[in-house]
């Protein structure tokens, strides 16, 4: 085990440890009563690497990366993130959630929350930082999403794309390692999904680790190191994302790529 | 030996307010206390404490309030505490109150969008800070107006007590009455009494509604 400093200052998105994986998913299995969701899921992601899951609606990428900060609990099988077991036991779910952020579809901000405090809320609770400290971070990363203007706004006064950047800021004041996107851009009108996947190529850019559930394939195409796709529960193909778009091997996929262009 | 029902007779009665009031305030208070609890223990994840929430609230919701004022005034004897009616009211009204209250402020976290908890743990938050900062205060705005119409028909409810022989409004009319018989008169300034006291709490509720609605569509 590495000792990771909890100093609060650390940079955002300091050089990956190489010596493990970011996560490691293996023989994961998930039932929802008696329905299958997750079939034996083994996934490697390494520090830094930029991933995309597509698939059918259904089949599973929703509970698959949500299986990872253990909003859904699996029945069994292990995962480990940044080294940290998550069935393990103790307060090892706490500690993972600390350094995943989650952005979700429909941006679920505090709407009784001005943004700013939607962005201090959880670093002064869940990693005890002072207030001062914690509004000097959250004006950077509204900088960084470019919206510092609206930090004093409410979220209803925002547009979709200006929430879901937010969401983005919010989920970055807690200085995360990974980041999962749960279909980031599915609820936006469709002038304001650039906005959007634009601030997610910046910090992909940046060498944020991401595990990204979305059909926007100009985004996979720029930006993912592999392409997951899933269909019942199951990973059929991963590929890079050269290949999986141009020689697909699956014919689940060689189908759904045809109606998703 | 018949009374008049002079400003003497009228001022008991006036004064007996206060006794209402403060069974009132006891039970909502120790209500809200107990509510709270229930209403926690209802949206728990574990099931056995949401069984048990479940039954508290089946209970004082499905037998009648006397019979619940019976059965506390007369278990206070059984289990060797004197007989006092403030106490036996008080704590069968805090059980009642704490049943609906609970009911009410349980169906107002449920009406809080799950992906609000969801964000708040995916950020880490502990149980209580989700609550606290984050599903809490949505779930009362949501509760506010239902919470001041449950206290309005708590207040009302309060003249049972007089059935156990405390004297808070109701009973000090039906003494009054007693010596009077004046009982339009004397049980019109009782209900009017009552009226002064819920009518302003509904209005109050029925302001907070519209303006929650309007909060919604805004
Ligand atoms: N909370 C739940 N309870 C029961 N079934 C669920 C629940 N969440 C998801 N499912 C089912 O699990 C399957 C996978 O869901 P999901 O991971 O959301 O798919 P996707 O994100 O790929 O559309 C679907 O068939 C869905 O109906
Ligand atoms: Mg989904």
């Amino acid at each position: 085990m590495f000792s990771r400093p909890v100093d609060t200052d650390r940079a955002p998105f300091r050089e990956p440890i190489m010596t493990e994986q970011a996560i490691l998913m293996r023989a994961v299995n998930k039932y929802y009563g008696a329905f299958h969701a997750l079939k034996d899921i083994d996934l490697t992601v390494e520090r830094g690497e930029r991933i995309v899951i597509c698939g059918p609606s259904g089949s599973g990428k929703s509970t698959l990366i949500r299986t990872i900060n253990q909003l859904e609990a699996i029945e069994s099988g292990t995962i480990t993130v940044d080294g940290i077991e998550l069935t393990a036991g103790g307060d090892n779910v706490a500690k993972v959630r600390r350094d995943v952020g989650m952005v979700f579809q429909s941006f679920n901000l505090f709407p009784h929350m001005t943004v700013l405090e939607n962005c201090v809320l959880a670093p002064m609770k869940s990693r005890k930082i002072s207030r001062t400290e914690a509004e000097a971070t959250a004006r950077q990363y509204l900088e960084r999403v470019r919206i510092p203007e609206q930090a004093d706004k409410y979220p209803a006064q925002l547009s979709g794309g200006q929430q879901q950047r937010v969401a983005i800021a919010r989920a970055l004041c807690m200085k995360p390692r990974i980041m999962l996107f749960d279909e980031p851009t599915s609820a936006l009108d469709p002038e304001m999904v650039k906005e959007v996947l634009d601030t997610m190529i910046d910090l992909a850019r940046e060498g944020m680790t991401m595990l990204c559930v979305t059909h926007e394939m100009d985004f996979a195409r720029a930006v993912a190191d592999r392409v997951i796709f899933m269909d019942n529960g199951v990973i059929v193909e991963e590929n890079a994302p050269e290949a999986f778009f141009n020689n697909p091997t699956n014919e689940r996929l060689k189908n759904f790529l045809g109606q998703i262009a | 030996m018949i009374r008049e029902f002079t400003s003497a007779e009228v001022l008991f009665i006036v004064l007996a307010v206060r006794w209402t009031l403060i069974l009132s305030a006891i039970a909502f208070l120790g209500g809200a206390l107990g509510g709270l609890l229930i209403a926690l223990t209802r949206t728990s994840q574990s099931k056995a404490l949401r069984r048990i929430a479940a039954g508290f609230i089946q209970v004082f919701q499905g037998t009648p309030l006397l019979m619940q004022l019976f059965l506390v005034y007369f278990g206070l004897a059984v289990v060797g505490l004197p007989i006092n009616p403030l106490l036996a009211a008080a704590v069968a009204l805090t059980f009642h109150a704490s049943a609906y209250l609970g009911e009410i402020w349980r169906g107002a976290i449920e009406a809080v969008p799950s992906g609000q908890a969801e964000a708040a743990t995916a950020l880490s938050l502990s149980y209580t800070d989700r609550m606290r900062h984050v599903v809490l205060p949505q779930a009362l705005r949501l509760a506010i107006a239902p919470t001041v119409g449950f206290l309005v028909q708590l207040i009302k409810g309060t003249s049972l007590a007089s059935i156990i022989g405390f004297t808070e409004l109701t009973r000090a009319g039906q003494i009054i009455n007693n010596a009077t018989f004046k009982p339009f008169l004397v049980f019109g300034t009782v209900a009017a009494l009552y009226f002064i006291l819920c009518w302003p709490l509904s209005l109050l509720a029925r302001h907070m509604e519209t303006r929650m609605r309007r909060a919604i569509t805004r």
